[in-house]
C-alpha cells in the first residue's frame, strides 16, 4: 500500500531534481511515441537534443537559432511567472504578443520610409504599450467586475487573431505588395529592423531584453518588497491581505508586466526573425511560454534554462521533420508530455512516499 | 439583406450543440469541486477520434463512441494528475489543452478532406418539412436532442437524487464528505471522466456532423467558451442551455452577416462570439451575491485525506 505524507517544507532536492527527471521521462515516453510513428526512437531523440548543437552538418545553422527561439519564450515566461507566483493566471500571452507586434509595427510603418534611429526605440515602446493595454482588459475586469482572468485573457487571444488577420490583409498591408497579404518587410528596412547584434549568434535586441528581464525578475523576487508580496499573495492570500498587500494592485502589476513583456516579444519577433506582419506570424510562443514558466519552476534562472531547452525542442523538432519525416504536431505533443511529467513529479517535492499501512495513532 | 429567422434558429441549435455538450459535462465536474481547464483539449481529441472512426468504419454510432472515448481517455490523465498526484488543477488543465491540441493534430495528419458517412436524421422527412415547426423542432440530429435531454438529466440528477447530493457535497466540502465516508477521489474521477466523454462527444459532433471534415485546431476556442458558459450559468444546468443558444445565435448570425457583406468589418464579426462571451461573463460575475452563492465552495482545491 502506497501512502503520501505531506512534507512540512517542499524538498529542495526534488524541486531541482523534478524537472531533470521530467525531461528524462519525456525523452523515454517521446521515444515510444516516435517508435509508434515508425522512426528509430534513439535517432529521433539524438536529432532533437544533440544534432542542433553538435552535429557538423547542422550546428552552424541551428546554434544561432537557439537564442532566436529562446529569446521570446524567456521574455514572455518571465512576465507570466510573476503572476503565476501570485495566483494570477494570465494565459492570453499569445494575444498580447500579437497586439504588441501590431502596435510596434504600426508605429514603425507610420513613419515609413524614415530611417531615423529614433524609430526602433519608439516601436519597442509601442510594442510594450500594446501588450500592456491588451492585458489591462482582463486585469481591470478582474479588479472591478471580479471576472475570471483565465477565461477573459484566453478569449482575447481569438479577438487578437481576428485583428491580426484584418491588419495583415487590410490596414497594414504592403501597398507595394501587389495585393498579397502581409505588411512591408520591417527587417529589411534600416530604421525599423531588429538586426543580429553579433554575427552568427542569433543575438538580437529581444534576446538582450530577455536576459535583462531575467536579471530584473531575479532582483525583484529576491531583493524587493514587491517580490515578497507576490510570493506571499500566492502562498497565503489571506495573510497577505491582513499584511496590507492590495490584491487589486498585484493583479494590475502582474498582468501589466506580463502583457508588456509579451508585447515587446511580439515586436522584436516581427521586426527581426519573422520580418513582417502576416496572418500567421505568431507560432504559439505565448502558449509554449506557459510550459517554460512551469519547467523553470517560476524561478528566473530556471526559466532561462527552460527557455533554452524548449527552444532546442523547437529546432530539433524542425530537424526531425526534415530528416525523419516526423509530422510537425508530434513536437507539440512532446512538449505537452513534458508538462505532464513535470506536474506529476511535483508530488515528490511536496509529499513523502511511504510504503505499508499507516501506524495506528 | 434578408436573414431567414427559421434557418437562423436551425443553425443556432446546430452551432450550439458541441459547446452545450462540453459545458454540461464541465458543469458536473465543477459541481464535484474540480476545475478542469482542459475542455478545449478533450473536445479536439473527441473531434479527431470521432472523425477517424467515422471515416474508417463508416458508422456514425461508432464515431460518437470513439469521440467520447477519446475525450474520456485524455481526461483520465488529468484525473490521475490532480486526484492521485495532487497537482495544481489550473496548470494540469492547461497542460491537457496544450497536449490535446498537439496529439489531435498528430493523429489527424492524414485525415483532412477525407469523406465521412452522412448521419441519418431521427425524424422522417414528412415531419421535417412541416412549415416553420418542422425545421425548428424536428430537423436536427440525434446528438442534438441527446444534448438537450442530457441537460435535463443532469439537472434532475443534481437536484433531485441522492447521487446528485453526494456530488454536490463533495464539491462544497470535501473534508466533510470524506468524514461522512464518501470516496471523494473516486467520485471526482468519475465526474472528470463524464466531463471528458461529454466534451469528446461535442468534438465528434463538430467534426463528423457540423463541419464534416477534420481541420487542425478546428474547435477554435469552443472549449474555452464552454468553460465561460458554466460561470455564466452560475452552475445551473438550465442556464447552460440558454447560454449555449445565445452563443450559437451570435455565431450563426455573424456568419450570415459576413455572407451578406454589410458594412461591418469582418474582423469584428469574427471576434463577436468571443467578445459577447466576455461581455456576458462580466455582467454575470459583477453581481457579487449571485456569483458567490453558486460557485462550489471547494472548486479547484486539492483534497488530501490526512486520516
Amino acid at each position: 500500500m502506497i501512502r503520501l505524507e505531506k512534507r512540512p517544507q517542499p524538498s529542495q532536492g526534488w524541486v531541482i531534481g523534478g524537472p531533470i527527471l521530467a525531461v528524462v521521462l519525456t525523452m523515454i515516453a517521446g521515444g515510444v511515441m516516435f517508435a509508434a510513428l515508425g522512426s528509430d526512437p534513439l535517432e529521433a531523440i539524438r536529432i532533437i537534443f544533440w544534432d542542433p548543437l553538435f552535429s557538423e552538418r547542422f550546428a552552424s545553422y541551428s546554434r544561432p537559432q537557439l537564442l532566436v527561439k529562446a529569446g521570446p519564450l524567456i521574455l514572455i515566461a518571465i512576465g507570466l511567472s510573476l503572476g503565476f507566483r501570485a495566483g494570477i493566471w494570465n494565459i492570453g500571452a499569445e494575444g498580447q504578443y500579437i497586439v504588441g507586434a501590431i502596435c510596434g509595427a504600426g508605429f514603425g510603418l507610420a513613419f515609413y520610409p524614415s530611417e531615423s534611429p529614433l524609430i526602433f526605440p519608439g516601436m519597442v515602446l509601442a510594442g510594450l504599450l500594446g501588450g500592456f493595454l491588451w492585458s489591462m482588459i482582463p486585469a481591470l475586469l478582474k479588479v472591478y467586475a471580479r471576472t475570471n482572468e483565465i477565461l477573459v485573457s484566453l478569449l482575447l487571444v481569438y479577438v487578437a487573431e481576428a485583428m491580426l488577420a484584418s491588419a495583415a490583409t487590410g490596414w497594414l498591408r504592403n501597398p507595394e505588395g501587389s495585393g498579397f497579404p502581409g505588411s512591408r518587410n520591417l527587417s529589411r528596412h534600416p530604421g525599423t529592423n531588429n538586426p543580429e547584434l553579433i554575427d552568427g549568434t542569433g543575438m538580437h535586441w529581444g534576446v538582450l531584453a530577455a536576459f535583462i528581464a531575467v536579471i530584473a525578475a531575479y532582483v525583484l523576487m529576491n531583493r524587493h518588497i514587491l517580490g515578497y508580496q507576490i510570493k506571499l499573495a500566492g502562498q497565503a492570500p489571506r495573510a497577505a491581505r491582513f499584511g496590507g498587500v492590495s490584491p487589486a494592485r498585484l493583479v494590475l502589476l502582474c498582468m501589466g508586466a506580463s502583457g508588456a513583456l509579451a508585447g515587446a516579444a511580439g515586436l522584436f519577433e516581427v521586426s527581426g526573425p519573422a520580418g513582417q506582419i502576416t496572418i500567421d506570424f505568431n507560432v504559439g510562443y505565448g502558449f509554449t511560454a506557459i510550459i517554460v514558466a512551469f519547467l523553470g519552476r517560476l524561478n528566473p534562472i530556471g526559466i532561462l534554462l527552460a527557455g533554452m531547452l524548449m527552444a532546442l525542442t523547437f529546432i530539433g523538432g524542425e530537424l526531425a521533420q526534415l530528416m525523419l519525416g516526423l509530422p510537425a504536431p508530434s513536437i507539440q505533443a512532446f512538449q505537452g508530455m513534458l508538462l505532464f511529467f513535470l506536474l506529476a513529479l511535483d508530488v515528490l517535492a511536496n509529499y513523502r512516499v511511504k510504503w505499508g499501512r499507516e501506524a495506528a495513532a | 439583406m434578408i436573414i431567414d429567422p427559421v434557418t437562423l434558429i436551425v443553425a443556432l441549435v446546430t452551432v450550439s450543440t458541441p459547446v452545450l455538450l462540453a459545458a454540461i459535462g464541465e458543469l458536473v465536474v465543477e459541481k464535484s469541486g474540480v476545475l478542469n481547464l482542459g475542455v478545449e483539449g478533450m473536445m479536439i481529441m473527441g473531434a479527431v477520434c470521432g472523425f477517424i472512426a467515422a471515416h474508417e468504419t463508416g458508422s456514425p454510432t461508432l464515431a460518437f463512441l470513439a469521440g467520447m472515448a477519446g475525450g474520456a481517455a485524455l481526461s483520465l490523465i488529468f484525473a490521475v494528475l490532480t486526484q492521485f498526484l495532487m497537482a495544481n488543477q489550473v496548470a494540469s488543465g492547461l497542460a491537457l489543452t496544450l497536449f490535446g491540441l498537439g496529439l489531435a493534430a498528430l493523429l489527424g495528419v492524414a485525415y483532412p478532406g477525407q469523406p465521412v458517412p452522412d448521419v441519418a436524421k431521427p425524424f422522417p422527412e414528412a415531419i421535417r418539412e412541416i412549415e416553420v415547426i418542422g425545421p425548428i423542432l424536428f430537423s436536427h440530429d440525434l446528438v442534438t436532442y441527446l444534448a438537450v435531454a442530457l441537460v435535463a438529466a443532469v439537472w434532475l440528477v443534481l437536484t433531485r437524487t441522492r447521487t446528485g447530493l453526494i456530488i454536490r457535497a463533495v464539491g462544497e466540502s470535501h473534508d466533510a464528505a470524506h468524514a461522512l465516508g464518501y470516496k471523494v477521489v473516486r467520485i471526482r474521477i468519475l465526474a472528470i471522466l463524464f466531463g471528458g466523454a461529454c466534451a469528446g462527444l461535442g468534438g465528434a459532433f463538430l467534426s463528423v456532423v457540423r463541419v464534416e471534415n477534420w481541420i487542425e485546431g478546428m474547435t477554435a476556442g469552443a472549449g474555452w467558451i464552454a468553460l465561460a458558459l458554466v460561470v455564466f450559468a452560475s452552475w445551473k444546468p438550465g442556464r447552460v442551455l440558454l447560454g449555449a443558444w445565445l452563443f450559437g445565435g451570435i455565431a450563426a448570425l455573424q456568419l450570415r452577416l459576413q455572407a451578406a457583406e454589410i458594412g461591418v468589418p469582418v474582423a469584428l464579426l469574427d471576434a463577436s462570439p468571443y467578445l459577447v462571451t466576455i461581455i456576458v461573463l462580466v455582467l454575470m460575475s459583477s453581481d457579487r451575491t449571485r456569483a458567490a452563492l453558486n460557485a462550489p465552495a471547494a472548486l479547484g482545491r486539492v483534497f488530501h485525506a490526512s486520516s
